[in-house]
């Protein structure tokens, strides 16, 4: 079963069917629509129906049923940049989550946190949101669900700060995964871009030679602005990946190809709803399905 | 794409638009082709800039190019005009009950910042001489009656709340409790929820039919992309919004939501939310929304000086 399977999915080739089998104009008009309201933004959407026309001549197809095929591979190809799984491969590894406001990090450490303690894994977390109200509370609700410990300060403490006693907590007790949750920052506010630079000083010098993740937090619903964040948060912070929230909605998520081709990082995980199971790996071919 | 190099696009492709006179068919046919890629940079939606720009065509066609423009200027302003007064609308203000309490209702998808800005707008309000009352109907979010209460404290505004049990049971006590302790304003902080959630939007139907709300706010984050209408619609179906808050605006997103809610809706969007401190609401303001969302600000200004 592909992680989609929950999703509501409207497949815009069987809205085509009124254009006859032919592979014509009006084909690849409606697909570039399809697109663009799928959040692919324009300059992707025509490099992704080139390539389609592309290939429609080489390989030499001629159905719709076959050229939405060949579309979901140019769209997962342009996706498969990386590895999907998490470089966990010491003890303790790192894994900082941040993005900007309200698009589910601290969700995804609940719902990751509960999924590696499954597997058997020691976990963290790390409160090291100390400015929204009520973060740390919601951060330790989601730590009782997962069964897994957490270290948390009071509110307005310096987040580097909770992420040294996380780092010493973690060599203390023998964790095997510390999962930060940081504060939502909007990517144009250096001094809290900074902020993501001291934190991650922080891990560098407790924890030299750790294996680190720092995943990009993304909400499905963001537009083009999507790009932009994750520049600037690759710029700040260098992004191992990719969760992309929310897809349980009517958004398709489509600035994730984006992003893929323009940073070759990878989409990791897809959250699917709020509660503690809804996180899934991500299959890039599963989400073309679903996107066109 | 920047801020910047879309303005200097926009530029570069009116440079070719020499002349004065009336504006031709063909001047506003190659300006168009530029505006509809910014209104789509912008996240409007698809559809709402395939109106758009059908009615701004006909409206541009034929019209005098002013001594002091260019024909490219000239049609800056026109789509500018129209973009501002499509956004406009009935003033930016909570409609407020000849009959205390006014309740007003924060509804809208998850994280899109109501909690935030339905607690900004009742500090609003205290400061303009209310007494009013935050109510937490939010029963799912872990946490949520605990961010909402830090919220109330940092404003002193009362918090009203009644643990996790049926949010349509703590709306209507909420409203009895302020007509008792004479608070003329009630904020009811609901949960996100997906448009396409039916026994969640179902619960805000119910907590609408038990205490008939002043106002209901649809809540909008301005990052939010083609999905917009799709929500913006869908919460405007079930519950009849009065108006629209867009959020997160301290960012470098171009809003482009604000367009297509006020299309497919017909609401005016009446706040905006320009930051996570709780002073940080405005009045919204559609010629500034518009220059936004054509990503040229600094080109308006010029042209409006001119
Ligand atoms: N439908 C849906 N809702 C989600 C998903 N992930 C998170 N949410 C909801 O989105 C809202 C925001 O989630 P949070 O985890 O608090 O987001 P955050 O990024 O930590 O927010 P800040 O810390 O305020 O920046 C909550 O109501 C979550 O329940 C998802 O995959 N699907
Ligand atoms: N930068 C910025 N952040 C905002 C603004 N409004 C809200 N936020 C932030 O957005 C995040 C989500 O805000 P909330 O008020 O919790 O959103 P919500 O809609 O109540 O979320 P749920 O209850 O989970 O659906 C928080 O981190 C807020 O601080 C704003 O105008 N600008
Ligand atoms: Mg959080
Ligand atoms: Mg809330």
């Amino acid at each position: 079963m592909g992680f989609f399977d929950k999703l509501k999915k409207i497949n815009i080739f069987s809205t085509l069917a009124h254009l006859g089998s032919e592979l014509n104009d009006d084909f690849y008009d409606e697909l570039e629509e399809s697109l663009i309201l799928a959040d692919t933004g324009m300059d992707v959407t025509l490099e992704l129906v080139a390539e389609l026309r592309r290939r429609v001549r080489t390989e030499g197809i001629k159905t719709l049923e076959e050229a939405r095929a060949c579309m979901c591979r140019v769209i997962a190809d342009a996706m498969n940049v990386g590895d999907g799984a998490l470089d966990l491969s010491t003890t303790p590894s790192v894994v900082l989550f941040i993005g900007v406001n309200g698009v589910g990090k601290t969700t995804t450490i609940g719902k990751i946190g509960a999924q590696l303690r499954h597997q058997g894994k020691k976990v963290l977390f790390c409160a090291a949101d100390t400015f929204r109200a009520a973060a740390a509370e919601q951060l330790t609700i989601w730590a009782e669900r997962a069964g897994v410990d957490i270290v948390k300060q009071h509110e307005g403490a310096d987040p580097a700060a909770v992420v040294f006693d996380a780092t010493s907590a973690a060599r203390a007790r023998r964790s095997d995964v510390v999962l930060v949750d940081t504060a939502g920052r909007l990517h144009n506010k250096q001094n809290l871009m900074n902020e993501l630079n001291k934190i991650s000083r922080v891990v560098d010098r407790e924890l030299p030679g750790c294996a680190r993740e720092t995943l990009l937090v993304l909400d499905a619903t963001t537009g083009q602005n999507g790009l932009i964040q994750a520049k600037q948060f690759q710029q700040a912070a260098g992004i191992t990946g990719i969760v992309l929230t929310k897809l349980d909605g009517t958004a398709k998520g489509g600035i994730a190809i984006a992003i893929a081709k323009e940073l070759g990082v990878p989409v990791k995980y897809a959250g699917v709803g709020e509660g503690i199971d809804d996180l899934k790996p991500f299959n890039a071919a599963d989400f073309a399905q679903a996107l066109i | 794409m920047a801020f910047e190099g879309l303005t200097e696009k926009l530029a570069a492709a009116f440079k070719k638009l020499r002349g004065k006179g009336r504006l031709s068919e063909a001047d506003v046919k190659e300006a168009m082709r530029e505006i509809r890629l910014a209104l789509l940079e912008a996240d409007v939606s698809y559809k709402v800039v395939k109106q758009f720009i059908a009615q701004v065509t006909e409206k541009a066609v034929g019209a005098d190019v002013l001594e002091a423009l260019s024909p490219a200027q000239m049609i800056v302003k026109i789509v500018n005009q129209e973009l501002t007064e499509l956004m406009g609308g009935t003033s930016a203000k909570l409609t407020i009950a000849p009959k205390p309490p006014t309740v007003v209702m924060m509804v809208g998808l998850q994280g899109a910042g109501k909690t935030t800005n339905g607690a900004k707008l009742a500090g609003m309000m205290k400061k303009q001489g209310k007494r009013p009352l935050l109510a937490a109907c939010d029963v799912y979010r872990p946490a949520a009656i605990k961010q909402l209460e830090v919220v109330g404290e940092q404003l002193d505004v009362p918090v009203f709340q009644m643990g996790q049990i049926d949010p349509v049971d703590i709306a209507k006590a909420a409203v009895a409790h302020a007509e008792k302790h004479g608070n003329d304003m009630v904020f009811l902080d609901t949960a996100g929820r997906l448009h396409v959630d039916e026994a969640l939007m179902d619960e805000l139907k119910a907590i609408k039919a038990a205490v008939d709300p002043t106002e209901i706010l649809l809540v909008v984050d301005a990052m939010i992309g083609q999905d917009a209408v799709n929500a913006a619609k869908a919460f405007d179906d079930a519950l009849d919004i009065n108006g629209v808050m867009l959020t997160k605006l301290d960012g470098d997103a171009r809003g482009g939501a604000a367009l297509s809610i006020k299309a497919v809706t017909g609401k005016p969007i009446k706040f905006v939310g320009t930051g996570e401190k709780l002073d940080q609401i405005e009045v919204f303001h559609p010629d500034r929304m518009a220059s936004r969302i054509l990503g040229m600000g600094d080109m308006l200004s010029l042209i409006e000086k001119a």
